[in-house]
């Protein structure tokens, strides 16, 4: 025991290092079994996240989407709702998907610094993508962009596209997103004069949800990043997107900036479907990282009422469980 | 807000009767066809060549459905509308070329679509976007598929439905246009807000 806790150089704790201890034992266990049996496994379990993300709305969402029927004053509105929620149950009835645009897909992928990987895990993540696209069905939604050719299986040239991370821990989490167009259209990314400040990203965030109104089939939930350089600001608002309804910023002041967006986003009247009312966003998440003195990112990104993703958790034993959030 | 319940092909004196927010039902065929769809019809149509499907009083729906191919036949699994925006340049023409009553979508379209709807009586209605499953469910068999090389969202999938909708009438053929109505009024709600911060 004492061994372990020096090779990994961690204290000495007891709890820790049998935590070590039970990682390494499995991290034999798990390589004893071939690689295509793992391979198989993480297939599988992502056509079947694939699966549940696409005929499913995570149970915050839906959770959500009835506490704003009951909300809602005006017919047209509690209709809209109600044809939504209506929706929403025969998909999970019929496990069909919710919505004709399954996305392009994406996965969301935390790697644990112990966990066993002896396989291809990018060729296994395409071949999950093609299988779910026949199986499921998917729409075939890779086009080149130069051709207009569609691939027909949803694979292409990055596509689908796959975030890596590195954690510690022994497992493997992938956060299945097929992502609509529809809503991805209406992404928004300003380099604010750092001089604009908390006003600026308000107005910029605002003035964003204004613009796009109906379209990106309200209610909403958007994402805010801030800071960083442009791509970090787009990546963190993307995964912000993807945090439970009713989550917030552990840092109070952003909590409250949340809070406050939220409120006022209601107030601009788009309402459901975008036909009026008073629920335009179900919640809005912000992100930040630290900035360059000069520059101040601001990137909003968007995600439908059919929120769909789907979480798979894959232990170091290759055990696998489903989850509908990874707080990436 | 009255709930109309129509058979195709829908007569012109019947699309007029419709005001913004009735609640419209389709029973026949509906033609599914996006902005490339769009394209090659009005092409078709100024080179004097007929389309494959006559759409003289019929709905158009802007839609690329999920389809799932069984032996002989398709099977629709998920069919919801796509946004209308995309099609704003060429609806004008297409409604006034083509006679089509109906235009299914989501998101609202413009003032050349609601001139076309006032001029050729027509009507859009909004899909509420996202409604796939629901708007499968109405559909009760796949006619057939044209222009397939399209790929299967862009393609012209002519389908037998029952009971389509609900479809809310978001430009009627008084030259109405509620999208654009709630648009001033987001617009005016967003310049107060923002003076407030």
């Amino acid at each position: 025991m004492t061994i372990i806790g020096i090779i990994h150089g961690t204290s000495t704790n007891s709890r820790e290092v049998s935590e070590s201890e039970q990682a390494i034992s499995s991290t034999y266990r798990a390589v004893t079994l071939p690689a295509e049996e793992h391979y198989e496994i993480v297939k599988n379990a992502v056509v079947e996240a694939l699966r549940l993300a696409v005929t499913r709305v995570p149970s915050d969402v839906e959770a959500a989407l009835k506490a704003a029927r009951d909300r809602e004053e005006s017919d047209l509105a509690r209709n809209v709702l109600d044809t939504i929620l209506q929706n929403i149950k025969i998909g999970k009835q019929q496990s069909r998907p919710i919505c004709q645009d399954t996305g392009l897909i994406g996965y969301y992928i935390l790697l644990g610094r112990n966990f066993p990987l002896n396989f291809d895990l990018r060729r296994c993540l395409i071949e999950a993508t093609r299988e779910a696209t026949q199986r499921i069905p998917l729409r075939p939604n890779a086009v080149h962009p130069f051709t207009n050719r569609n691939s027909g299986d949803n694979t292409g040239e990055h596509i689908p596209h796959i975030y890596l991370r590195l954690v510690d821990g022994d497992t493997l989490s992938i956060l299945v997103v097929p992502k609509g167009g529809g809503s991805e259209n209406m992404t928004r990314f300003a380099m604010l004069t750092p001089a604009k400040g908390i006003r600026g990203i308000k107005e910029f965030v605002l003035e964003t949800i204004a613009r796009a109104a109906g379209k990106p089939c309200p209610p909403n939930i958007v994402g805010v990043g801030v800071g960083g350089t442009a791509d970090e600001a787009m990546l963190l608002a993307k995964t912000a997107v993807l945090l439970p309804v009713g989550y917030r910023n552990p840092d109070p002041q952003i909590a409250e900036i949340e809070e406050e967006l939220l409120s006022l986003a209601n107030q601009l009247g788009i309402g459901p479907g975008g036909l009026g009312g008073s629920t335009t966003l179900l919640d809005l998440h912000i992100k930040f990282a630290h900035r360059h003195p000069a520059s101040l990112p601001v990137a909003v990104s968007y995600q439908c009422w059919a929120a769909r993703q789907h979480g798979v958790i894959i232990s170091s034993g290759y055990h696998v469980e489903y989850r509908e959030h990874i707080l990436l | 807000m009255t709930e109309y319940h129509f058979t195709t092909p829908i007569r012109e004196e019947d699309v007029r009767k419709l005001r913004i927010g009735d609640r419209v039902f389709v029973t026949g065929t509906v033609v599914t066809a996006r902005d490339q769809a769009h394209r090659r019809a009005l092409q078709l149509l100024a080179e004097g060549k007929p389309l494959p499907v006559d759409l003289q009083g019929g709905v158009i729906y802007h839609c690329g459905p999920v389809v799932r191919r069984m032996d002989d036949r398709w099977e629709v699994v998920a069919a919801g509308p796509t946004t209308s925006a995309r099609m704003e340049s060429l609806e004008y023409d297409f409604i006034a070329k083509t006679g089509v009553r109906i235009v299914v979508g989501k998101g609202g379209m413009g003032a050349k679509t609601a001139e076309a709807a006032q001029k050729f009586g027509a009507v859009y209605c909004e899909f509420i976007g996202g409604v796939g499953v629901l708007a499968a469910n109405a559909i009760k068999e796949v006619e057939r598929v044209e222009w397939l090389d399209l790929g299967i969202p862009e393609a012209l999938w002519v389908l037998r439905v029952e009971r389509f909708g609900p479809l809310i009438v978001c430009i009627d053929s008084t030259g109405r246009n509620y999208h654009q109505e709630l648009a001033e009024s987001i617009n005016k709600r967003f310049q107060e807000i923002i003076q407030k911060l």
